[in-house]
């Protein structure tokens, strides 16, 4: 549903997105994740057709947004990061009035305000001025007014950024019922849990490249193999040090000295799993293998992973 | 790929015409609305009443009053009038929808550019209308009392509509280049007193160029207009430069996309 092609944005010289392709299917929930100011906002004015790409082409339920853009912005339910609202117009006339621009037919539009009303739970505010709202209820307008045409495709700009941890977990489940069905949902965040309490598929990208694809599991996975092994080995810290370093994929190695034996914190390199070999050594060398332990990496520390691996 | 048919809403069931009419309306609607929640165009409409009532009353004190309003509607004091309404009545509009980011909605929206332009004109230009209509009554009233020469009332009203269409217009697109609504309201009044005044630049320069200015500035039609002269001409210089600068602030906001 959304195609993302070699999509590059500059803003003067400055690459804000560089050469970064995706795609979401029907049904699925992609999370578009990165720290601030990787270039998350602007892919997706992208592919909302806010802004035209440098290059590279977007196309949004089988329509360009450059050259079918009537089409495309009609699948599309969008809410912008910043989620403005006019403050002055009540919840009611607000909605109406995206269902008029968003072409629900006028027959249609009083059961479309009930039904998303409903959905993000406003009932009790329709009457109420939307500068009269928390941030909280605001966010639930901005998305009620993505949905409430029923796109084929939303793009949710970091939906659950400024409100209280309660009003998250139900965003975020409010989030999970949009998708599926025949709809693609696209988000953006840089939380690293709300990923994979929410998204499907996750796209990591950092600097304006995309520095990772996977689903959060994989994700998790992947980084698994170049997980940190810690060991607690008694012998010659010298040789065991210049051992350990001979095993081929291990990329560092930090010692902390304990009486009668050392910890050892050996990380490997990506796809690497070190601890069988890492053991071999020990034994073959008479040594002393008191514990060893694989040091699991949150979804957090993966992130960090991969976004000092581009740096570097 | 799936199309968007597979929506359960459809869009654009009943042809481009009804999609592109109700586009405009929405958007036109929208912003009359927007006027009444807003105490300034009350403020507006109350000091605009005012001060035509006092133009009216001032003009009947003058010599000869009754047989002719000339005096009514000549008077630059009018013409100034409209040129500061033009101003406030639209430096909101798209600035204030850039200032608060309502615009990245609106421009993502499957609504042309040239669509929410018009529609927000013509939320100006009736809430404008409105506001003259009303004034309307000094006129009329004399005609209870007295048998005016409603000639060149006509097209003095006719002179100010099309004066304040242009006006609004060139409005919106000062409107449209700015994210700051004082400086859109500033912008306006400089290009329309600009314009307004262009006609003295013929005394320095003359011939061929100098009438140029005169024909491009719009006191010489909305003279004419009302001195009773109910002239094509000067019709069609308001209209074309109407159109000119909404197609100009369209232009405009297209290029906002690509900042
Ligand atoms: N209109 C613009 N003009 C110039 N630079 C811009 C513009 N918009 C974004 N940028 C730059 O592009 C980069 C990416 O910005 P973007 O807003 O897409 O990041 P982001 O991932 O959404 O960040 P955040 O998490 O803070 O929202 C930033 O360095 C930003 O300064
Ligand atoms: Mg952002």
């Amino acid at each position: 549903m959304i195609e993302v092609q070699n999509v590059s944005k500059f803003f003067g010289n400055y690459p804000a997105v560089e050469d970064v392709s995706f795609k979401v299917e029907k049904g699925e929930i992609l999370g578009l994740l990165g720290p601030n100011g990787a270039g998350k906002t602007t892919i997706m004015r992208i592919i909302t057709g806010y802004t035209p790409p440098t290059s590279g082409t977007v196309k949004v339920a089988g329509h360009d947004i450059l050259h079918d853009s009537m089409a495309a912005r009609a699948a599309i339910g969008y809410l912008p990061e910043t989620v403005p609202l006019y403050t002055d117009m009540t919840v009611r006339e607000y909605l109406l009035f995206q269902a008029a621009i968003r072409g629900v037919p006028n027959n249609k539009k009083g059961q479309r305000l009930e039904d998303v009303v409903e959905t993000v739970r406003l009932n009790d505010y329709v009457d109420t001025h939307i500068g009269k709202l928390s941030k909280g209820f605001r966010q639930r307008v901005g998305i009620a007014q993505a949905i409430i045409h029923e796109p084929s495709v939303l793009v949710l700009d970091e939906p659950t950024i400024g409100i209280d941890p309660i009003q998250v977990v139900e965003t975020r489940s409010l989030i999970k019922s949009l998708g599926g069905g025949d709809r693609a949902v696209i988000l953006s965040t840089h939380i690293l849990p709300e990923v994979s309490m929410v998204c499907g598929r996750v796209v990591i990208i950092n600097e304006g490249r995309v520095i990772a694809e996977d689903t959060p599991a994989n994700l998790a996975l992947r980084l698994q193999n170049s997980r940190q092994v810690s060991a607690d080995i008694r012998g010659p810290t010298k040789l065991v040090t210049a051992a350990i370093e001979k095993i081929p994929g291990v990329t560092s190695i930090h010692r902390e000295s304990f009486e009668g034996h050392s910890q050892y914190i050996v990380e490997c390199g990506v796809g690497n799993d070190c601890r069988e070999e890492l053991a071999k050594v020990v034994v073959a060398n008479g040594w002393g293998l008191l514990s060893m332990q694989a040091k699991g990496m949150t979804l957090e520390e993966v992130f960090l992973e991969l976004t000092t691996q581009e740096e570097a | 790929m799936a199309d968007i048919s597979a929506a359960p809403v459809k869009r654009m069931p009943r042809g481009m015409f009804r999609e592109m009419t109700r586009n405009t309306y929405a958007i036109t609607w929208k912003e009359l609305k927007a006027y009444f929640t807003q105490p300034m165009a009350y403020v507006v409409a109350v000091v605009f009443i005012a001060i035509t009532g006092f133009f009216f009353v001032d003009s009947l004190s003058g010599p000869l009053p009754l047989a002719n309003l000339y005096g009514y509607l000549r008077e630059i004091r009018w013409v100034l009038l409209v040129l500061v309404m033009g101003a406030v009545l639209t430096m909101r509009s798209i600035a204030e929808e850039q200032k608060m980011g309502t615009l990245e909605l609106l421009l993502t929206s499957p609504v042309r550019d040239w669509e929410i332009v018009l529609g927000k004109y013509i939320a100006t230009l009736i809430f404008f209308y409105a506001l003259l209509l009303l004034t309307m009554f000094y006129p009329l009233l004399l005609k209870i009392f007295a048998s005016p020469d409603m000639g060149p009332i006509w097209t003095g009203y006719l002179g100010i509509a099309l004066a304040g269409a242009m006006f609004l217009a060139i409005g919106i697109l000062a409107s449209s280049l700015t994210n700051n609504q004082i400086v859109a309201a500033v912008l306006t009044l400089g290009i329309l007193f600009g314009l307004w005044f262009l006609y003295l630049a013929e005394g320095f320069i003359g011939g061929l160029p100098g009438s140029a200015f005169v024909y491009i500035s719009p006191r010489s039609h909305y003279d004419a207009l009302v001195r009773g002269i109910l002239d094509t001409g000067s019709i069609v210089y308001f209209i074309t430069v109407t159109i000119s600068a909404l197609f100009v602030a369209t232009r405009s906001l297209e290029s906002r996309r690509w900042r």
